[in-house]
């Protein structure tokens, strides 16, 4: 969980998980543990244009397929449905956003990759024998049993790899989600906008909390 | 001022100064405000924080929802450019394997360095913190005393601008009037984390941060810095008319466009080179310095990276001020019959003791922070109190099982919410659907993170050597690291975790994670590796950063550091590089150098 003000911190730690994955899987030699591995990565460089806003498939190619995206838009708006105060996920460009983030070249993207493209097919496979029909073509209530059954605390047996698949998609709609506007005002964000002073948390809240 | 390119070049300069972060920054505008001909050499490329911050951007602007990649290990908006933990063709090596022996070495390539990122901590080393030996009998004092450093830090905080207040607490010394801005309030969690720390003992105070939470006085201060120099009083309160008090938003790791952070490229650079006393010549790699008949360093050796080619530059005083493991590198590379163990080390001590600080946390769900009000608490940009180290009497009494302090550093609070935040926030509260989002709105803005930030002892197993093996892509030798923590670290890490999960559960919250003490460097404040001290022979420099054996050779980056103090070491960076500036200038004028 990660909840600091700095990101800087935050993504320390991300960053040493990735760069230790990133030297054990070259296998480096025992003199060289730590030295080059960003050599064997061709994503956006080191120095990106920082001010540019970057359009989804343009930097690397896509993955998904017609039918693997009509799964996962039905598995994102599932995650996160449209409800009273804001749309589901795939109307905010969650789907392009996971095509995007299994298609890219930096190595946890390409460890989330199979795990995306296998848990899709899954779905599919599971609702073939289920219900006789792909995912995407089911009545919500048979969506549902499949869910219900990969979203438990303690999976049964047999979903122990689709349950996996389906908590990683989920962290995956959510981060997609809840970094674009609509998302963030969704958890009542409301910052990230120039203000002449900075008064700490109003009244009601200090009186909430028991300090006022 | 000229930013120039190798053809450029004067044929000499008073002072050469290698890196232009927070010491090559105070050093350079220390030197030419007073009218010494500069040449600053940067290995990155030049980089202008008013026109490349991305100040507003959201996520879903960039590449990967902005998260972390190997690319840019802090995220997209990171400000850091052409660097990181690895940069292509500037490899480093670890001589173990074990991981718990590793040493992370983050670089930034590009005008300004590391200052462009950093996160504006900004505090000051005590009176126990120069005199560390003294007090327990371990590790190193220093030949200087905070009284030698006090006027110094004065000057930095009045210069940079720094947010705090003055608390009286032991060896967290207080700034006098008229030094520090107002700091901002404490966001939610913040101010709750106060309260219930008190029954842990642990005094929440405002941190100091480098933030301008209002405009400068600059004429005030800018008569203060610079008495009896008109010219330098004009410039330097032009300068700090320039920047424009923070507006509440955006985070400091990004950089700030309206300078209201502090960043070697806002505040320091553009002064100097008002002055026209200052050429800065980027992307020139330093390789080494070059040394005269007379025993004196006559100019440096550096790769023009946009051409490949081997160039050099001539000054009267060469100051490495490349950050303390790049100085290191260039005197060990820097090579003669007079010095065939490197420059300046006739001592044996360069590149020995080598230090970072103990980094560890705790994180938590507090109840009671779930569900509050919507508000806005972007605030500085980064946090607003911490907790200083407070059991100095305890740990002199014995009654604690390792000898040096950490302070606390705070994270509360409805952040901008990022991948990481919000995907381990959907991990944390599990199921789908309407429920999710229900769930999500309730605990974001509910998790607190406790960071211990502590001092490292210098030790004999913690240094850094040239890797007979390998050069970097221009055929300089590259860096090999040697790292040990000892038991004090790895207990003031434990002490730590007790500590935040006991103010986690004052608060009612229960811990959601814990950070063990990580590998070297990753803090970030690596310091030491060419140490001052008072005796030539265990020491590298002299209080001054003056190279014992090359006496027109200085080091004012963290490499004569001889202990490093759980205080992030940027503000005392800067007060020492400005300390030796000012006696060079002397020397100079005595003719000395």
């Amino acid at each position: 969980m990660e909840t600091f003000n700095d990101s800087m911190r935050i993504d320390r730690r991300t960053a040493l998980k990735w760069v230790l994955a990133a030297s054990a899987a070259l296998q480096l030699p025992a003199t060289a543990l730590a030295q080059d591995t960003a050599k064997s990565v061709t994503g956006y460089g080191k120095d990106p244009n920082l001010l540019k806003v970057y359009q989804i498939g343009e930097l690397w190619p896509l993955t998904l397929s017609e039918q693997q995206r009509a799964t996962a838009t039905v598995l994102s708006d599932l995650i996160i449905p449209a409800d009273d105060e804001s749309p589901a996920a795939s109307k905010v460009g969650v789907v392009d956003f996971i095509d995007e983030w299994i298609s890219a070249p930096y190595p946890n993207n390409q460890q989330d990759k199979p795990v995306v493209v296998q848990g899709l097919a899954w779905l599919d496979q599971e609702a073939q024998r289920r219900f006789k029909n792909n995912f995407s073509a089911l009545m919500e209530k048979e969506r549902v049993a499949i869910c219900d059954d990969i979203s438990a605390a303690k999976p049964a047996a047999q979903f122990e790899q689709a349950a996996k698949f389906f908590a990683r998609y989920r962290a995956l709609t959510a981060g997609g989600y809840y970094t674009t506007p609509v998302g963030m005002k969704d958890l009542r964000y409301v910052g990230n906008v120039a203000m002449t002073k900075f008064d700490g948390p109003p009244p009601e809240v200090l009186k909430k909390l028991g300090l006022l | 001022m000229p930013l120039i390119d190798t053809a450029g070049l004067q044929k000499e300069y008073d002072v050469i100064v290698v890196g232009s972060g927070a010491a090559g920054g105070q050093t350079a505008y220390t030197l030419t405000l007073d009218g010494a001909k500069v040449l600053m050499l940067e290995a990155g490329r030049n980089y202008v924080p008013e026109i490349e911050t991305p100040m507003f951007h959201t996520p879903d602007q960039a590449p990967l929802r902005a998260t972390s990649t190997l690319d840019k290990e802090f995220g997209f908006y990171d400000a850091t450019v052409d660097g990181g933990w690895q940069i292509p063709g500037e490899p480093y090596s670890s001589a173990s394997t074990d991981a718990d022996r590793t040493f992370w070495w983050w670089r930034a390539r590009m005008l300004g360095g590391r200052t462009n990122h950093w996160g504006r901590i900004s505090l000051r080393n005590g009176p126990y913190d120069f005199k560390p030996k003294t007090r327990d009998g371990l590790g190193f004092d220093w030949p200087i005393s905070y009284d030698d450093v006090a006027p110094y830090y004065d000057k930095v905080e009045m210069l940079v601008g720094i947010y705090g207040d003055n608390h009286g607490l032991e060896n967290t010394p207080d700034s006098p009037a008229g030094c520090l801005l107002p700091p901002p309030k404490p966001r939610a969690g913040e101010a709750l984390i106060q309260k219930h720390a008190k029954k842990t003992g642990v005094p929440v105070i405002a941190v100091h941060r480098a933030v301008l939470t209002q405009q400068l006085d600059f004429k005030r201060n800018a008569a203060l810095l610079h008495p009896n120099n008109p010219r330098a009083q004009q410039i330097v309160a032009d300068s700090m008319r320039s920047r424009a008090p923070c507006f509440w938003a955006t985070d400091c790791g990004r950089g700030c466009s309206i300078k209201a952070n502090y960043q070697s490229t806002t505040v320091h650079l553009p002064p100097a080179m008002a002055t026209g006393n200052l050429d800065i010549l980027p992307n020139a790699m330093v390789r080494e310095v070059e040394m005269g008949k007379n025993g004196r360093a006559t100019g440096v050796v550096f790769i023009d990276k946009t051409t490949g080619k081997e160039e050099r530059a001539k000054g009267r005083i060469i100051v490495l001020a490349a950050s303390a493991c790049e100085s290191v590198r260039i005197l060990l590379n820097s090579k003669s019959a007079q010095f065939p163990q490197g420059l300046a080390n006739s001592s044996g001590k360069v590149g020995k003791y080598l230090m970072d600080t103990v980094g560890a946390s705790v994180t938590g769900q507090i109840p009671m922070l779930e569900d509050l009000p919507p508000h806005n608490e972007d605030g500085a940009g980064g946090m607003h109190v911490y907790a200083p180290w407070w059991l100095y009497k305890e740990q002199m009494a014995g009654k604690l099982d390792f000898a040096r302090g950490y302070h606390i550093e705070i994270g509360a609070g409805r952040d901008m919410p990022s991948f990481g935040s919000t995907a381990g926030l959907a991990n944390h509260v599990g199921g789908y659907g309407k429920k999710f989002k229900q769930d999500m709105r309730r605990y974001y803005g509910s998790f607190v993170s406790l960071v211990c930030r502590g001092e490292m002892i210098p030790n004999e197993d913690s240094y850094c050597d040239i890797d007979p093996q390998k050069k970097d892509q221009y055929g300089i030798p590259t860096l090999r690291f040697h790292w040990k923590w000892s038991e004090h670290e790895q207990r003031q890490a434990l002490h730590s975790h007790k500590a935040f999960t006991e103010i986690i559960q004052n608060m009612g919250g229960r811990v959601t994670g814990k950070q063990d003490l990580l590998p070297g460097g990753y803090i970030i404040h690596e310091v030491g590796g060419a140490i001052m001290g008072a005796d030539p022979k265990s020491s590298v420099v002299n209080q001054w950063g003056q190279s014992w054996d090359v006496k027109n050779l200085f080091l004012t980056d963290g490499a004569p550091f001889p202990s490093n103090a759980d205080k992030n070491p940027t503000l005392t960076i800067m007060a020492l590089a400005w300390r030796s500036a000012d006696y060079m200038l002397a020397a100079m004028k005595r003719k000395e150098l």
